[in-house]
């Protein structure tokens, strides 16, 4: 349900804030254009990079006024997504894991969490990270080692966390992370505050993609937390905080993925109209053709799945989970091929290092990896299909197919 | 009124899971609940009996089996404050 501003008709007007944050989204993708081959050579996202993107509204900013966001619309949020997408992986990883974690407390916070810690993400102040992967679970999420114990002192009101995650994006960075663990055997989530004693950080460089997103694996030796950052209650850690965080990154990944996939179609049309080779275009070859209508094709199609999805999540939280997947399915898959064909068409030019088309295919391999393989995501969606179309079978005690693995996300 | 709710909720179940549900059947813990349908659960469960599942009545053991549900309803329904607080999050 829209919220209505506290403050009356009078701030709505003034701030209009979907047509101002677009503006403020589009600055930071022609910034991004110019630099992000190097941010991608050099390794990293600059600090100052992320302080502007943090201070410029752009991040959680589908919260609500009320916590500091700016309460925008799946479909604005999604476009100005792939808006930085298109230009810098890294960016929108960013605003993915940032929204990851506010969507968490938002959904499954208590009204005090959600007071004290998404101001503090919507305003930037707060870099936030998904420590949830370890070494023995990926797509597995329910087979996560990291221990959340009580604490003997102070009559259990504290919290010791110990394991190790990997492959955190952000993770180098980040002032704090929601990690998953087991607390007493059940899967819990809880906030870690990255200055607290026994959270080291191991930088990773040299990953095939997502080179500039300070990716880092965490160590959690010990950690002591108050247990008012547990987010809901042990056993519900995976299935609904996790999974709120997982279907709201699929949602901007998606969305991330379809800039990915249009910028590539746009730098392949570019070359093939301008280059020619002997006396030939490359544009007129119908090789070349071919691959340009189909990641056109791919390209497009991604998009209106993704607006699909946006429509669908207008509902509220909760809705277009089934939506965002597919859609999540079908623009990575779009972002990879597009950006593979791209370089082809581009030849030497999409092997350069400072290649658009040729950093968004290393990107876009990742893609086809987090918030759901595409093989899992491929369980999820038939198995949906099976139940809306074994549902006229059912009635009778036939036997249960095969279940997806526990955890599968 | 009871009934009605457990069988919209064995409906809903018997289709997510396919397989018949009945209405003391703990799904959880025969596993058959994947990791979407937790979160498809608790959306359907507001979006039919338009109420709002808080961190509060999140305890597994409200949602564990379709009676445990209907009762849920009942309760959540039947308070008097139904919808006033977290409306931001509907």
């Amino acid at each position: 349900m829209p919220r209505v501003s506290d403050s009356g008709p009078d701030a709505a007007t003034a701030e209009s804030p979907p047509l101002d944050l677009s503006r403020v989204a589009d600055d930071l993708a022609a910034n991004a254009r110019a630099c992000a081959s190097r941010w991608d050579q050099d390794g990293g996202l600059p600090d100052s990079v992320r302080e502007e993107f943090a201070g410029s509204g752009l991040l959680a900013a589908d919260l609500p006024e009320r916590y500091g966001g700016a309460g925008l619309d799946p479909l604005t949020l999604g476009e100005i997504t792939a808006r930085i997408g298109g230009e810098c992986s890294a960016l929108r990883g960013l605003l993915t894991v940032q929204g990851m974690v506010a969507a968490a407390v938002l959904r499954w916070g208590t009204a005090e969490q959600r007071d004290d810690w998404l101001p503090r993400l919507a305003g930037g102040e707060l870099t936030a990270g998904f420590a949830v992967t370890e070494r023995a679970a990926g797509s597995a999420l329910g087979s996560v080692e990291t221990r959340i114990e009580a604490s003997g002192r102070s009559d259990r009101q504290e919290l010791v966390v110990s394991g190790q995650k990997r492959w955190i994006t952000f993770g180098a960075v980040a002032d704090v992370f929601l990690v998953l663990g087991k607390y007493e055997g059940r899967p819990a989530a809880v906030l870690v505050d990255a200055d607290r004693a026994g959270v080291e950080r191991e930088p990773v460089n040299g990953q095939l993609g997502m080179r500039a997103a300070r990716i880092a694996h965490l160590s959690f030796d010990g950690v002591r937390v108050p247990r008012r950052q547990l987010i809901a209650p042990p056993g519900l850690g995976l299935s609904h905080v996790i999974g709120t965080a997982l279907d709201h990154g699929r949602f901007t990944v998606a969305w991330g993925c379809v800039g990915m996939a249009e910028a590539c179609v746009e730098d392949a049309a570019t070359h093939a109209a301008v280059r020619r080779q002997g006396e030939t275009p490359l544009g007129d070859h119908q090789l070349v053709r071919s691959l340009l209508a189909r990641a056109a094709v791919d390209a497009a199609g991604a998009r209106e799945l993704a607006r699909r999805a946006a429509e669908a999540r207008a509902s509220g939280p909760g809705h277009g989970v089934p939506e965002t997947l597919m859609a999540k399915y079908a623009a990575a898959s779009a972002a990879a091929t597009a950006s593979r064909d791209a370089v082809q068409v581009l030849g030497s030019a999409g092997c350069a290092p400072d290649s658009r088309a040729g950093r968004h295919f290393r990107d876009a391999k990742v893609m086809e990896i987090i918030e759901g393989a595409q093989q899992v995501s491929g369980l999820h969606i038939a198995e949906r299909l099976l139940r809306r179309f074994g549902d006229a079978a059912r009635g009778t005690d036939r036997p249960v197919g095969p279940r997806l693995p526990e955890g599968a996300s | 009124m009871n009934d009605n709710i457990t069988e919209q909720i064995t409906d809903f179940l018997s289709a997510a899971l396919r397989r018949q549900v009945e209405p003391d059947d703990d799904y959880f813990a025969q596993g058959l609940a994947d990791s979407l349908f937790a979160l498809e659960l608790v959306t359907f469960v507001e979006s039919r009996f338009a109420l709002t599942v808080e961190v509060e009545d999140l305890d597994l053991d409200s949602f564990r089996t379709a009676n445990r549900i209907t009762e849920f309803v009942r309760r959540k329904t039947d308070a008097p404050d139904r919808g006033v607080a977290h409306a931001e999050g509907v």
